[in-house]
């Protein structure tokens, strides 16, 4: 008997050598697809410097729903006339689709801080490469363990946000805002952001992608930020940024997915 | 390159070994009432070594038919429950019953397909099955070394809407299909002769709640549960069977303490970030695998929330 029990413990090592053997390779913190072709695809030839200046971002080194991780991309001066920056690329190495964001900001958003829920599909890189006014890019990164978020399951609350799509809400921090300086708002937006990555495996079909594609924010008509977005944002999807009141008046959201459908949303705000 | 300690030619030979052992395995079990048999799961997360097994499942014995209820976390756990029906009873297994479309309870349902079998499950379990296939294809793959394809996902022949009743000769089982609570697709099944209510994943003893459906879903069908002519309960994890209804207290206690604090966090406009690190930590000595799952019970938590008002 003890023979045997020796005998099922070798083969079962022999069985599970493999399967670590492929863990350990997943878990290296690979840059390749960035080196060979990413960084190229999105900026030709031109320098980016790995400074820790301008920008940086945080994640979840192991993320706890790869469908709905956290990420948070802070400058590290605030926006000025002279010197500010001017985008935003979020690139996410192994994704099937690595764009997943690029927001544009203006003096007027205070500090261009973006914060959102991105879906991880692999152990991966996060990239941000901010531009500033100067025309140079400085790039963050942060390595995040999480695997399957594009093809997961878009959660069991799918009619609940189909029934509620494109209904928004803006939060303030405080419930007056401050004249003259930067304000955080948070903003939430209902839309399923479908990727068309989830297969009816039984069916065979692919549940086309609808997700939002643009997102523009103003203040009294005065462009605050702007970004394209793509399938990598999470379900109802969830943005917290900046923006500089002078005078009370309106904030202003809109939105487009890529069904050509166009939302808004506007709030007024008072000092 | 190193000699190999094993030839391949060895190694083959010890599969089969491995094999030809494993075909008469059977599972431990416990008749907790008159004709209901269950297996007790363990407190871990899949991995390669417990290959998934991990969760409560079981058989549930009539005069002309045997349901069975959750087939286990692995073809080979599937297998091993059939032996263990075989040697248990000579009634015919009738049926399958999958509680819901978590791994843990229904990758042993490959090993049950046959044309006299009928596998029963909520209304929605066939679509989150094909939803959730690809995704968990991988995950086996990735976690538990476990290779699947599509047919490991044997879909519901018979879909509960509501409630159905099945005999079992001398025995009816009333099976309820529930609005979105642990999952959007769990079923619950009551033994009318023993007063037995089997929930599976709608109770969770010892190992932390896992939402995966809503949290307020769960919160308001445990008030619904309560008044349920029970003596005993069989939770989907935890021990074999529990006092009914006190069992429900630590799962609904637990619950309550992600609903409030959440909301309190939302009112006062934290950030979900914020709340990961801060809500619920009170109840952290009274569950198992709180680290690895009470995170992800409070993001998928958060953003349900958010959109109550």
């Amino acid at each position: 008997m003890s023979v045997s029990i020796n005998f099922r413990l070798l083969s079962l090592i022999w069985l599970i050598l493999p399967i670590l053997q492929n863990q350990a390779v997943a878990e290296s913190e690979d840059e390749t697809a960035w080196n060979k072709s990413l960084k190229k695809q999105f900026f030709s030839d031109r320098t980016i410097e790995e400074d820790s200046q301008t920008i940086n971002i945080s994640a979840p080194y192991r993320a706890e729903d790869p469908a709905l991780v956290p990420i948070q991309i802070t400058s590290l001066f605030p926006q000025t006339k002279d010197h500010y920056i001017k985008s935003i690329t979020v690139v996410i190495d192994n994704n099937p689709v690595p764009f997943a964001a690029a927001f544009l900001f203006t003096p007027d958003a205070g500090r261009a801080d973006i914060a959102t829920r991105m879906r991880f599909n692999a152990y991966t890189y996060i990239r941000a490469i901010a531009e500033t006014n100067d025309g140079k890019l400085h790039m963050a990164k942060a390595f995040v363990k999480a695997s399957g978020g594009c093809s997961a399951p878009i959660g069991t609350d799918i009619d609940a946000a189909m029934s509620r799509i494109g209904k928004m809400k803006i939060k303030l921090e405080a419930d007056k805002v401050q004249l003259n300086q930067p304000n955080p708002i948070q903003l939430l937006i209902s839309h399923p952001n479908i990727t068309g990555l989830q297969m009816d495996q039984i069916s065979r079909m692919v549940k086309p992608a609808h997700y939002m594609d643009e997102i523009r924010i103003t203040f009294n008509d005065k462009l605050i930020m702007s970004g394209k977005t793509d399938i990598a944002i999470s379900s109802d999807p969830n943005f917290r940024t900046f923006f500089v009141p002078e005078k009370s008046g309106d904030l202003k959201v809109e939105i487009k997915d890529n069904l050509g459908a166009r939302y808004t949303f506007s709030q007024s705000i008072t000092p | 390159m190193r000699k190999p300690l094993i030839t391949p030619t060895l190694a083959i030979v010890l599969m089969l070994l491995y094999v030809s052992q494993s075909f008469a395995e059977t599972l431990s079990i416990k008749e907790v009432a008159n004709g209901i048999f269950v297996h007790q799961g363990i407190h871990e997360l899949p991995d390669p070594n417990n290959k998934d097994e991990i969760a409560n499942i079981g058989f549930i014995v009539g005069d002309s038919c045997v349901a069975v209820i959750d087939s286990g976390g692995s073809p080979e756990q599937g297998e091993a429950l059939k032996n263990t029906i075989t040697a248990t009873t000579k009634t015919p297994i009738c049926f399958v019953i999958n509680t819901h479309v978590h791994p843990d309870h229904i990758y042993g349902n490959i090993a049950f397909k046959q044309p006299n079998v009928k596998f029963l499950g909520h209304k929605r379990l066939r679509a989150s099955m094909s939803a959730r296939a690809p995704y968990y294809i991988e995950a086996a793959k990735r976690d538990i070394g476990l290779m699947l394809t599509p047919d490991n996902f044997v879909p519901p022949d018979i879909a509960v809407e509501t409630t159905k009743e099945l005999d079992l000769g001398g025995r009816t089982l009333v099976i309820q299909a529930h609005p979105t609570a642990h999952t959007d697709n769990d079923l619950s099944i009551y033994d009318t002769k023993t007063k037995t209510i089997w929930l599976s994943d709608l109770l969770f003893m010892g190992h932390i709640p896992v939402v995966d459906g809503s949290l307020n879903g769960w919160i308001d069908e445990i008030q619904k549960l309560r008044s349920i002519d029970a003596l005993l309960a069989i939770p989907g994890h935890g021990p074999v069977s529990a006092n009914w209804p006190l069992c429900l207290l630590g799962e609904e206690a637990y619950l309550r303490v992600l609903q409030t604090e959440i909301r309190a966090a939302i009112k006062s406009k934290q950030t979900i970030e914020k709340a990961i690190q801060t809500v619920g930590l009170s109840a952290r000595e009274e569950w198992k695998l709180f680290d690895q799952l009470h995170k992800k019970n409070i993001t998928t938590s958060f953003a349900e929330l958010e959109w109550e008002d």
